[in-house]
């Protein structure tokens, strides 16, 4: 247990004699928790939004003004040729284009219906299908306002039926998104840390030869690992209280759960981080190698963990995949606790998986764990 | 100049010699392509749904059919009451319940109008909305075959037309945002490091008193990287043109140019990094902690950049990657010259000019 300690005493001291990791462990994260919180949004506003006006009427007028109005365009110029226009979209300076055609309110008056053409930058597909959304209810509700003008007098037609929705959105009824995204970039900062340091610490003694030298110790090998990691896991609970902190402060981040939860979660969650980060370390010979596998593995963890992208949308064999990532659990348990004051019972499918992948983990690193090179 | 070609020799010996990390360096963007552009989309797929039907008529029956028949939605499963939409939430079993009234069917006959909740578990704000939009859609088409035989006048028929990618792929997000990382992470991350290697190993001092010049050093130990980059941005392009069908509606060439462009400035940042780092440790959790996120959500790889805060747009304007995969999707997907993409192009070289100039400084401070 003293020998322990000592290695205990020793990593901290080696982590904070460094005077320029301090503000990356700590600084950096928390910076970045707060700022790019801002930043992940999948919310579509401010369309850059262009038209071309070739029939001049009022009801044209009426229809740009229409888009004017509403929030989320940003209506800029009307565009004297399609020629203009359109190199204007290949520039990037319109990403929604209305081409109101000559006789639109003639056509509408005579013939009862216009064509109208819009054109829409697609390359983000997901952001065009939302655009085309907002666009074509601008036009409904437009045509709708046409009809009432001018059925008031004669309605006898025979009445449409009428389904009505009604969205109830819970949890967070506001829809902001920033309540969604602070707990899930948070568990990000949370396991890049631990991950990067714990991969590249062992290497690094390896490295630098004093691995050697600890190797000739009488010191058992899991006192060494215990005594090694536990700093880390110190660091990354330390990180985890502070970017709670500042989700409640900063982001009022609602916390319907329960706090021991969490970080009961988060205390076997670690485990598996560092397991990973000692097993990299165990195979690998330079920290330049083992920082390319923490960097590969922590992208596609990223990546897959349904923290930008939903899980569900993933084709099977992916979604699978995303079974062996342990962000995913982290991201899942944290949205859950916080957001929806899930309880134990609701998380024990993580927790016990979690606590498994931690098992297996640093079992294998432990055995692969050579004291003798 | 000999003995710097000999410099440079010794350096690729380096790389070569050590075959694990060159198989990591190049196998790690290949898989990570590939399983990015397959399984990555932010699309909404398959959402699980539950359906709480308090009607249980022909009606309700023929919406849910149409539902379940959507590829939005797969029904998890029937509820029977209210109570229990709390508990299913809880569990994240579903992302909604549509909740059908009472004598739906009658109602909708009687008074020709009906309502249904849509219940979502809106912890996801997007997927939230975007349920609420998808249900919209099908019941608006369902009553639209319901409402045919009357007539509507007046109506403003809309046509729309989706430029550079009709089709809506999400891939065509992915790729330039993947190829974007890969070179930018790997650049600067190789870079940093092996320089700050030398330092920390002591083998920099015993380099800078050799007769090849500092710079010939930097310029020496940049150099096989560019070269491995290069090769790493052309099998990416490959890869995503062959399988990801990918166009490249633009010139070749120029996304060769403009590929080395943003290659020498990742690596430029690598190596200003490595002159204010004493350590590897240092300077890897510099390029991983400082870079990674900020590349990630800032470059408008993934999150539309005009949607964020004003403070956040003008802090992604320093984002290098920003301004490379507006220039990657302006010549793949939208087959613009450089006519289109001058300004891009200059704030990149600008960009590596300043970066480079910063190392020089700082580099000579260092050595006095």
């Amino acid at each position: 247990m003293k020998t322990i300690l000592y290695i205990i005493q020793k990593e901290f001291k080696q982590i904070f004699r460094n005077k320029g990791m301090l503000p990356i462990i700590f600084v950096l994260p928390l910076l970045q928790l707060v700022i790019l919180s801002n930043a992940a949004t999948f919310e579509v506003k401010n369309i850059k939004f262009g038209y071309i006006d070739k029939d001049h009427s009022s009801t044209s007028r009426a229809l740009v003004e229409k888009f004017n109005a509403s929030t989320y365009f940003n209506v800029l110029t009307d565009f004297p040729s399609e020629a203009i226009a359109s190199a204007e979209m290949l520039k990037g300076e319109i990403d929604v284009l209305l081409q109101i055609p000559q006789y639109f309110e003639r056509d509408l008056q005579i013939e009862k219906h216009a064509n109208l053409g819009i054109t829409i930058n697609a390359i983000d597909g997901a952001a065009a299908g939302v655009e085309n959304v907002y666009v074509n209810q601008i036009i409904q509700r437009f045509n709708q306002n046409i009809k009432m003008d001018v059925l008031q007098v004669s309605d006898k037609q025979v009445q449409p039926i009428a389904i009505e929705t009604i969205p109830l959105f819970w949890y967070n009824k506001t829809l902001n998104y920033k309540t969604f995204m602070v707990p899930g970039i948070l568990v990000l900062l949370v396991t890049m840390i631990t991950l990067f340091l714990s991969g590249m610490n062992i290497v690094r003694e390896k490295e630098i030869g004093t691995l050697e030298q600890i190797n000739v110790t009488p010191i058992k090998k899991s006192q060494f690992i215990i005594g090694k990691l536990f700093p880390f896991w110190v660091i990354g609970m330390g990180l985890l209280t502070i970017g709670l902190i500042l989700a409640k402060v900063i982001f009022d981040v609602p916390m319907l759960g329960s706090l021991t939860l969490m970080y009961f979660y988060t205390s076997i969650y670690i485990l598996v981080i560092l397991g990973i980060g000692l097993f990299i370390s165990n195979f690998t010979d330079t920290q330049q190698q083992a920082m390319f596998i923490a960097w590969f593995f922590t992208v596609i963890f990223i990546l897959m963990s349904g923290l930008f992208t939903p899980i569900e949308s993933m084709p099977k064999w992916a979604q699978t995949l995303t079974e062996f990532n342990p962000i995913r659990y982290f991201v899942e348990v944290m949205r859950m606790v916080m957001l929806k004051g899930s309880g134990l019972n609701d998380i024990l499918p993580q927790v016990l998986k979690t606590a498994l992948y931690a098992f297996v983990m640093n079992g294998l690193a432990v055995w692969s764990y050579k004291k003798t090179t | 100049m000999k003995r710097f070609i000999g410099f440079i020799k010794k350096e690729f010996y380096h790389i070569f010699r050590d075959r694990r990390s060159l198989f990591i360096l190049f196998g790690m963007p290949i898989a990570q392509i590939m399983l990015f552009g397959f399984a990555i989309t932010n699309e909404i797929n398959n959402v699980d749904i539950a359906i709480l039907d308090h009607s249980k008529d022909a009606t309700t029956e023929e919406i849910i059919n149409k539902i379940s028949a959507s590829k939005y939605f797969s029904i998890h499963q029937f509820m029977d009451r209210e109570a229990d939409v709390e508990t299913i939430f809880k569990k994240g079993k579903v992302k909604a319940v549509l909740n059908f009234e009472k004598n739906f069917s009658k109602k909708l006959i009687r008074d020709h109008k009906a309502t249904i909740q849509i219940i979502t578990d809106a912890t996801d704000p997007n997927t939230a909305n975007t349920i609420s939009n998808y249900v919209n859609a099908i019941l608006i088409q369902y009553q639209k075959d319901w409402n045919k035989d009357i007539t509507i006048a007046y109506q403003i028929i809309p046509r729309t037309r989706m430029v550079y990618n009709p089709e809506l792929k999400s891939v065509y997000m992915f790729v330039p945002g993947v190829m974007t990382i890969i070179l930018m992470l790997v650049s600067a991350m190789m870079t940093s490091i092996s320089i700050t290697k030398e330092k920390e190993l002591g083998t920099m001092e015993i380099l800078l008193v050799s007769p090849i010049k500092p710079i010939q050093v930097i310029v020496g130990k940049v150099f096989p990287y560019i070269f491995l980059s290069v090769i790493n941005a052309i099998v990416i392009v490959v890869l995503s043109i062959f399988i990801f069908k990918m166009p490249v509606q633009g010139s070749l060439f120029l996304l060769a140019m403009e590929s080395i462009l943003f290659i020498i400035s990742a690596l430029a940042l690598g190596i200003l990094i490595s002159t204010i780092s004493a350590t590897q440790q240092t300077a890897m959790m510099i390029s991983l902690m400082g870079l990674m996120l900020p590349v990630i959500l800032l470059s408008g790889f993934i999150f539309p950049i005009s949607s964020m805060p004003l403070p956040l747009q003008m802090i992604s304007n320093i984002i290098p990657a920003k301004w490379f995969i507006i220039i990657i999707k302006g010549i793949m997907l939208k087959g613009v010259g450089l006519q289109y993409l001058w300004k891009e192009t200059l704030i990149l070289v600008g960009m590596t000019i300043f970066f480079i100039a910063l190392s020089v400084k700082k580099y000579k401070i260092r050595l006095e």
